[in-house]
């Protein structure tokens, strides 16, 4: 967390008052929760009214796919289907999975291109196909390899046809331009940790005039959109470290890529046999290797050892490390996908970072490799 | 030593990466995942292969403030020992899966694995000692002989004993639970496992119907006289007494049991107790924990995870071993594992290839 969101945050949690109270310490919880909203409008470039507060990014997405598609199919039952990704977001992915299991959606996942950039043709194909859709939800960038999608061009055919349009902007927001106004996009999903915000907190921007049908019920405090007794000090925290993220977005990003491009090229030199993938249009903090032959539980535990943390995917609820979906969906074999890795950077990442991790990637990917070839698979 | 710790999410594997950590080695929690759905085996809160086991596990290593992972074997555990423990079976053996999943997948798969990674050893929580020098220790019973666990360690070659550490066999079980309590480990009071770890329901004989078939043949006695007919006979073994479903009693009156499977035939050949007597027991696919020896030794057999040790004499010859029992034992099965001790160590195993 940002020192400027962790200190508002904390000063806020030695304060009482719940903004839908009325009385004078509501009131001024109030307050902080108002401006926190237009801190964040601002960042988003949204009016404060489009601001539906969460209580996480996953709340968001559950709140937009699902409340979207109720309301669609509640206006025409044809309009059952729903067309995404196929390198979401479990946060999306599952939702949608879920209306698909119990709800009678029918969905079409449209697939990627070896960086990870969605067909897009193949979207407007799908639309044409069958405009009779609820909604496409497609991610503005992707988590694990960073690459932007053509999320213009999507909004802009789905729009023809009268389709409502959302947005997973988690790994996005505060790494690179985005303006709610300007995409013309109906709803959109960030979170307050990806920011230096903190855990547990979340918004879904949302268009006025759309419709949605809540999930959450109860007291109707966001919009009747959302219930739930606002988290004033959590809000607070991720005004402030929205408001940072926008004062210092192209700086950091500057800085950002700018050590990503350092990482990247000293891993490839360091390590045979290596590359990287994504596109090059792609977030600033986002660093992705395939290092052939190895492991990628090794290696993450072989770093984890030296002190640098990555990510190698998702893990089953059991916490089996399983290989990703976007990585096979840009057409990966299995064990290339399992020999692959990320590294994120931050806004506080350093110089030394990049020198401390590439003084051991060598002799770790050496031995992940090792390990590699014991196993069976 | 960087040490691998098998944590199954039991109490005893718990304890012994704690004192693992104590004795100064840097040790790293691995928790195996041996199903590819975990929810499709057991499901208490015994045994190795449920999301609640991994999640003790995970909590027992941040309480002794090691990293932790998870491991997928799953494929490994399928094809060596699940795989392995059905054929055995087809073919009218008895096998015991603990001791295949310790040969193939803990001090194999895992150990490779590790060695690999640069560890030096792995270490669990079986209830076993090892003495001697770090460059050959020999594996001996634990000093609670009733939870001694060098039976299903004796598929152990010198080199993997080598990379092993066993830090739990000079204690009795009862102060493992006390010394987890006292260390904060929230398993100290979780139960032992018992069953089959892939068999949730604890019915074998169901389980492998489920995966072999029915397949009907005739139980008989010894001289050949049709006495009934089972479902299958793969899902019998040698001493079995309950469960043969035969109506008629025996003209004696006395109980019946399973002296013989014959798989080709699919026969099932029952009798009296006496007719399950063995007194030289002959084995095959020898694996020795240490230098073969020459020659006919005394010694002791044992033919359980948890039976008794019988004096005995055994040879060791190529690829065979031959037990000569003082006494007499009652139902042993083909495939079942005989493992020889010298005193308390343990010499060497081999799987029972025949009984006379």
């Amino acid at each position: 967390m940002s020192d400027t969101a962790r200190i508002a945050m904390v000063d806020e949690l030695g304060k009482i008052g719940n903004a839908s109270s009325l009385h004078g310490s509501g009131r001024r919880a109030r307050k902080v929760v108002e401006e926190a909203r237009e801190a964040i409008a601002r960042a988003i470039d949204a009016t404060p009214g489009e601001i539906v507060l969460t209580g996480s990014g996953t709340e968001a997405n559950n709140l937009a796919i699902k409340g979207l598609y109720w309301k669609r199919v509640q206006e025409d039952p044809a309009n059952n289907r729903i067309i995404s990704s196929s390198i979401e977001h479990h946060a999306v992915m599952d939702p949608i999975q879920w209306l698909v299991d119990h709800e009678g959606a029918r969905v079409t996942w449209v697939s990627v291109n070896d960086r990870a950039q969605l067909n897009v043709d193949e979207l407007v194909d799908e639309i044409e196909r069958d405009p009779k859709v609820a909604l496409v939800t497609v991610m503005f960038a992707n988590n694990e390899v960073g690459t932007l999608q053509p999320i213009t061009r999507i909004i802009e055919v789905a729009h023809k046809y009268g389709i409502p349009v959302h947005t997973d902007a988690v790994q996005a927001f505060g790494k690179v331009p985005l303006s709610f106004e300007n995409l013309d996009i109906d709803a959109l999903t960030i979170s307050g940790h990806k920011i230096g915000g903190p855990l547990g907190i979340g918004a879904l921007i949302v268009k006025k005039d759309l419709k949605l049908t809540p999930v959450l019920h109860g007291g109707g405090q966001e919009r009747d959109i959302r219930s739930g007794t606002l988290d004033t000090p959590a809000i607070r925290a991720l005004g402030v470290a929205a408001q940072e993220a926008h004062d210092h977005l192209s700086d950091r990003a500057v800085r950002m890529s700018a050590l990503r491009a350092d990482l990247t090229a000293r891993v490839l030199a360091e390590v045979p046999d290596s590359r990287s993938n994504g596109d090059t249009d792609t977030l600033p903090g986002i660093a992705h290797f395939t290092f052939a032959g190895a492991e990628g539980d090794a290696l993450l535990l072989l770093l984890d050892a030296q002190g640098i943390e990555s990510s190698t995917g998702s893990a089953c609820s059991a916490g089996v490390p399983r290989p990703s979906h976007v990585l096979v969906a840009m057409g990966m074999s299995e064990p290339e996908a399992r020999a692959s890795l990320r590294f994120s950077l931050g806004f506080n990442s350093t110089s030394a970072d990049i020198d401390a991790l590439v003084s051991v990637i060598g002799g770790v990917v050496e031995r992940a490799r090792r390990a590699g070839q014991v196993s069976k698979r | 030593m960087r040490v691998i710790a098998a944590m199954s999410g039991g109490v005893d594997s718990a304890v012994a990466a704690a004192r693992a950590v104590e004795a100064g080695h840097d040790v790293v929690g691995v928790h195996l995942a041996l199903s590819a759905n975990p929810q499709a085996y057991r499901s208490g809160a015994r045994g190795c292969c449920t999301i609640e086991d991994s999640r003790d596990a995970r909590r027992a290593a941040d309480v002794i403030g090691i990293p932790f992972y998870i491991w997928d074997m799953a494929d490994e555990f399928r094809a060596d020992v699940v795989e392995n423990f059905i054929a055995e079976y087809a073919a009218g053996n008895t096998p015991n899966p603990c001791l295949r999943c310790n040969e193939k997948i803990k001090f194999e798969a895992v150990l490779n694995r590790g060695i690999a990674m640069g560890f030096d050893a792995v270490v669990t929580g079986h209830y076993a000692q090892l003495r001697g020098s770090a460059e050959s220790p020999t594996l001996h019973r634990a000093v609670d002989h009733g939870k001694d666990q060098s039976y299903v360690l004796a598929v152990l070659t010198p080199a993997q004993i080598r990379h092993s550490l066993f830090p739990l066999g000079d204690t009795p079980k009862e102060e493992i639970r006390k010394e987890a309590e006292r260390r904060g480990l929230s398993v100290a009071n979780k139960p032992d496992s018992h069953d089959i770890c892939f068999i949730p329901s604890g019915d074998n004989a169901g389980w492998l119907r489920d995966r072999l078939g029915v397949a009907e043949g005739p139980i008989v006695d010894e001289e050949g006289n049709h006495l009934g007919t089972h479902q299958g006979a793969f899902t019998y073994t040698i001493g079995q007494r309950k469960g043969l479903g035969i109506s008629q009693p025996s003209d004696d009156g006395r109980a019946r049991y399973v002296l013989k499977i014959e798989p080709v035939s699919n026969t099932v050949v029952v009798g009296a107790h006496e007719a399950l007597a063995v007194s030289t027991i002959l084995g095959e696919k020898l694996r020795m924990c240490g230098p073969t020896p020459q020659g006919v030794h005394r010694g002791f057999a044992q033919v359980r995870a948890h039976g008794a040790a019988i004096p005995c004499a055994y040879e060791f010859v190529g690829d065979a071993l031959t037990v000569v029992l003082d006494e007499p034992l009652h139902g042993l099965a083909t495939g079942q594992a005989v493992v020889v001790y010298d005193g308390d160590r343990v010499v060497g195993s081999a799987t029972v290839s025949a009984t006379l």
